[in-house]
């Protein structure tokens, strides 16, 4: 830097990634506090007008982390809410004293449901420390001790009420305070006045004038678009291709052939092809249209929809699988009685994010910036250096907004696609996939049968059950894949509540690309689970929400070892389902042709249920007329928010479970769109949700994922209790229709 | 050729068949008209013109020469338009991407159906959300059919 004209950027960027600079502002030039905003830390900047940007670590792609992480600032900061705004900050990664890579301030990413959990704690504290910086300054200024200060919003008060100045005033004296090592105490949960409070969400006027920034909209100086051919066969390569005639296009600029990942090794990007980099997207897709190449149709030619469910069947036909539970003894049980036993399948299904994948990247040789929907920016940079050699600090990772996540993005093989474009053709690209490339190429989450098997005992309680799962794995082709992980997770319900228990998986073939999809293998095993459940109570002629009471039983901690353990509780599932089928006017009268389902699960931390309410008409059309949900996420920080994922979330699961389904034809997606990927749009939104929020423990939970496993099987559930018959293939489609 | 858009006038003299919407993103800057399915099936690409919802993906450049196009960024010049209020007020958006093409559909759906029912929303509004927003969304569009009415 040459005196004088270091820019703000550059700075900050110097400052983010060094160990432990919690203080940024501490190292800026005093002319440019003084004529500027006032950086308490990274995640606190106080605007000479007093409006309080908060810094948001995690990217947000329709959870609410500009509204839900903000408030845990602003609470201990106690900042004046209306005056509060969001930024997104860039990855902040520092070294260690041992040279190692780690995260310079918080974890950062999104998945798991486990932002606000993570981040209830540290989030805090960079408010406290921020708040604790002010009072010194004003403290110093007043010649007071700071036992005689106090806080109200957005200001600093003196005990004799004759002395107050602003945040604004106070934060550029703040601003060069040595920080202290002593963390200052936290508020107790019965002062918040923010957290748990009702707050519309911040950012939406952004959206709603179309100035929210996503990856998409990434306009850099000197930047080409890209779009890539890839290949479209699972593991198939590029044989040839011919780009004599995309080179005559105007505005096309190079075309790069990429490599792509081998046969069975972890994926870096998805398959390999070839990219057109032009002047403009358009003249990029022209550009790709003229490419003429050839396929090599891999290994997995020959696999098709029909092929996967029949070796499916065939699997569970053919008797045992893999064990992964084992409690008591199933087989003696199940001989002694007459068994209930009944299969259920669950489709393919995409993640078709509305915003396609893109990435921007600048690569420079000894450096790299990469810009875009980043939902797991630290694992896309550690993905880039590995396929670079760029060391992780001169990889600069920025996050816009995200267009949908639902798991899709926890990949980024999107993001390192695109830096090997730049890196190939020696510009800054972004490189867009039009819907068909995004159809095309998704890690889907799996599809597979389940077979469930149960015995009942006098009292109607199942005494012996058995559930075996035949479903391609979810974890594979990953560096740290060790074992093979089953798609049915070991403590899982009915686990610990049946004596005589087996969970048995068969790991099938596909070369389908697969990954995690909101609320990965729970949309699958709730919907065998929870519809089995259903079925069980009305063999043994109980009312299923006192079946499911029965056998979850009185609250305990029951060991969990999966997504959200280490324990879960199964009094607080029974909780959630009793407040959902109140709300709901469980067990009402109703109509001829309509009927109430409910189910319940746990994933994440969290409890969540929901009740659906339908009608089917003589013809046999489904109407959702009411879903009432209930959710135990712990202590809700953003009610509202907490509201729109379980609207969302159901919305979500309901679209999914009626009509959405990826089939294979070829070893290759056989949906190219949304026309033929089909989307629910509002006609088929239900027109009334009710949402309840229980508290059934002091501390945050997971919640971008709980509400979505227990809505496919209250559908089904309700679809029998109104006409009679038991749905156990998804999607819906149109097993319903009838000839009028 | 002559484009007015958001009220200005522009000239391109690119493809003529370039759709509007990466007209409009990747040559004019106005990125709020999003890119969802090229198709005209998703809606993310909603904009006006002459004061007509349309599809700006399927929407050839040399279609609109000389008619008046609007996008997200035209609609209002503060976020005042009743149905960016409506938006704001029900807090309607989660991922945010479908947003913009989804007021462009209802502020013209509105124009036309200044009371639409129920019904009248499911079988007129068509745009894709795949955060799921619909329950919001259905408030926002009965508050903003009141506030147009209010102010007409």
């Amino acid at each position: 830097m040459d005196g004088g004209s270091v820019s703000r950027r550059e700075f900050l960027q110097v400052s983010m990634t060094a160990a432990g600079g919690l203080i940024v502002g501490l190292h800026l030039p005093r002319s440019l506090i003084a004529a500027e905003a006032a950086d308490l830390n990274a995640f606190v900047r106080i605007e000479p007008d007093g409006a309080t940007i908060i810094g948001i670590s995690q990217p947000d792609m329709g959870q609410g982390m500009y509204s839900t992480l903000s408030m845990l600032i602003a609470e201990e900061l106690d900042a004046d809410w209306s005056r509060v705004s969001a930024r997104q900050l860039p990855l902040m990664l520092a070294r260690d004293a041992d040279g190692n890579i780690a995260w310079a301030h918080v974890p950062q990413g999104a998945g798991g449901s486990t932002s606000v959990v993570d981040l209830y704690r540290p989030l805090r504290e960079f408010g406290a420390r921020a708040r604790h910086l002010l009072l010194r300054a004003a403290a110093a200024e007043w010649q007071v001790p700071l036992t005689e200060l106090a806080t109200e919003p957005g200001a600093v008060v003196h005990a004799s009420g004759k002395r107050r100045a602003s945040y604004a005033e106070l934060a550029t004296a703040a601003a060069l305070l040595e920080p202290d090592d002593e963390l200052p105490p936290l508020k107790s949960p019965q002062d918040f006045r923010l957290i748990g409070k009702e707050f519309t969400a911040k950012g939406v006027t952004d959206i709603v004038t179309g100035k929210a920034r996503f990856g998409i909209d990434v306009q850099e100086p000197g930047m080409r678009h890209a779009v890539i051919a890839r290949c479209p066969f699972f593991d198939g390569r590029v044989k040839s291709f011919d780009d004599r005639e995309t080179r005559k296009i105007d505005g096309v600029f190079d075309v790069v052939p990429l490599p792509g990942p081998e046969p069975g090794a972890p994926y870096s990007t998805l398959a390999p092809g070839v990219a057109v980099i032009a002047d403009s997207t358009w003249a990029a897709i022209k550009g790709r249209d003229a490419l003429k190449i050839e396929w090599n149709e891999g290994p997995h030619r020959d696999e098709t929809t029909a092929a996967f469910d029949a070796a499916c069947e065939a699997a569970l036909d053919r008797g045992e699988g893999e064990i992964v539970r084992d409690d008591g003894d199933f087989n003696s049980a199940i001989a002694a009685a007459l068994p209930v036993t009944r299969r259920y399948r669950l489709p393919y299904a995409h993640h078709a994010t509305l915003e396609p994948q893109n990435c921007y990247a600048d690569f420079q040789g000894d450096r790299c910036t990469v810009i875009g929907p980043l939902q797991m920016p630290s694992s896309g940079s550690r993905l880039i250096a590995e396929l670079t050699g760029l060391d992780r600090l001169a990889i600069d990772i920025r996050m816009t907004r995200i267009g949908g996540g639902f798991g899709r993005r926890l990949s980024s093989d999107y993001a390192a696609e695109a830096v090997l474009v730049s890196k190939a053709a020696g510009v800054p690209v972004k490189v867009t996939w039009t819907r068909e490339d995004d159809m095309a190429h998704d890690m889907l989450r799996p599809g597979g049968w389940h077979e469930l098997t149960a015995a009942l005992g006098a009292d109607g309680r199942p005494t012996a059950w058995r559930h075996r799962v035949a479903s391609p794995s979810k974890y594979y082709r990953r560096e740290n894949a060790t074992m093979w992980e089953s798609e049915i997770y070991v403590d899982d319900l009915p686990a610990g509540l049946v004596e005589n228990l087996r969970y048995e998986y068969f790991d099938m073939a596909s070369g389908a690309w697969r990954g995690s999809w909101r609320a990965p293998a729970h949309t699958a095993n709730a919907f065998a689970v929870q519809s089995f459940l259903d079925e069980l109570a009305f063999e043994a002629g109980e009312d299923p929400l006192q079946y499911q009471l029965k056998l979850l039983g009185a609250p305990r901690e029951l060991p969990y070892s999966g997504h959200g353990g280490p324990t879960w509780n199964p009094g607080r599932l029974a909780k959630v389902l009793q407040v959902a089928a109140e709300g709901a006017g469980w067990g009402r009268k109703l109509p001829e042709g309509e009927g109430l389902g409910l189910a319940g699960h746990f994933t994440f931390g969290g409890y969540a249920a929901w009740v659906a309410h339908v009608r089917v008409s003589g013809a046999g059309e489904l109407s959702v007329l009411k879903l009432t949900g209930a959710v135990d996420c712990g202590l809700a920080v953003n009610p509202n928010g907490v509201r729109a994922q379980m609207e969302g979330g159901a919305c979500d699961a309901l679209s999914t479970a009626l009509a959405e389904e990826l089939t294979i034809d070829g070893g290759r997606h056989r949906e190219t769109n949304f026309h033929q990927y089909r989307l629910m749009r509002i006609n088929q939104a239900p027109r009334d949700i009710e949402v309840h929020i229980v508290q059934g423990h002091a501390e945050p939970a997971g919640l971008g994922e709980p509400p979505v496993p227990p809505l496919a099987p209250a559908l089904t559930n309700a679809i029998f209790a109104a006409t009679g018959k038991r749905i156990r293939r998804l999607p819906l489609a149109d097993q319903l229709k009838r000839d009028a | 050729m002559k484009l007015r858009i958001n009220g200005k006038s522009i000239g391109y003299d690119g493809d003529p068949e370039q759709p509007l919407l990466w007209v409009l993103r990747d040559e004019v800057g106005l990125t709020g008209s999003k890119f969802g399915c090229g198709l005209g099936v998703c809606g993310a690409c909603t904009v006006h013109v002459d004061g007509k919802a349309q599809r700006s993906c399927v929407t050839p450049v040399r279609s609109v020469e000389d008619r008046e196009i609007t996008t997200i960024e035209g609609l209002s010049k503060d976020a005042s338009h009743a149905v960016q209020r409506a938006w704001i007020e029900e807090d309607v958006p989660q991922c945010g991407y479908c947003q913009a093409g989804q007021i462009m559909a209802v502020a013209s759906l509105l124009r036309d159906n200044p009371n639409p029912s129920d019904d009248d929303i499911d079988r007129l509004h068509t745009n894709i959300c795949r955060c799921g927003t619909y329950f919001r969304m259905r408030k926002a569009i009965h508050r903003a059919a009141r506030y147009m009415r209010e102010e007409s």
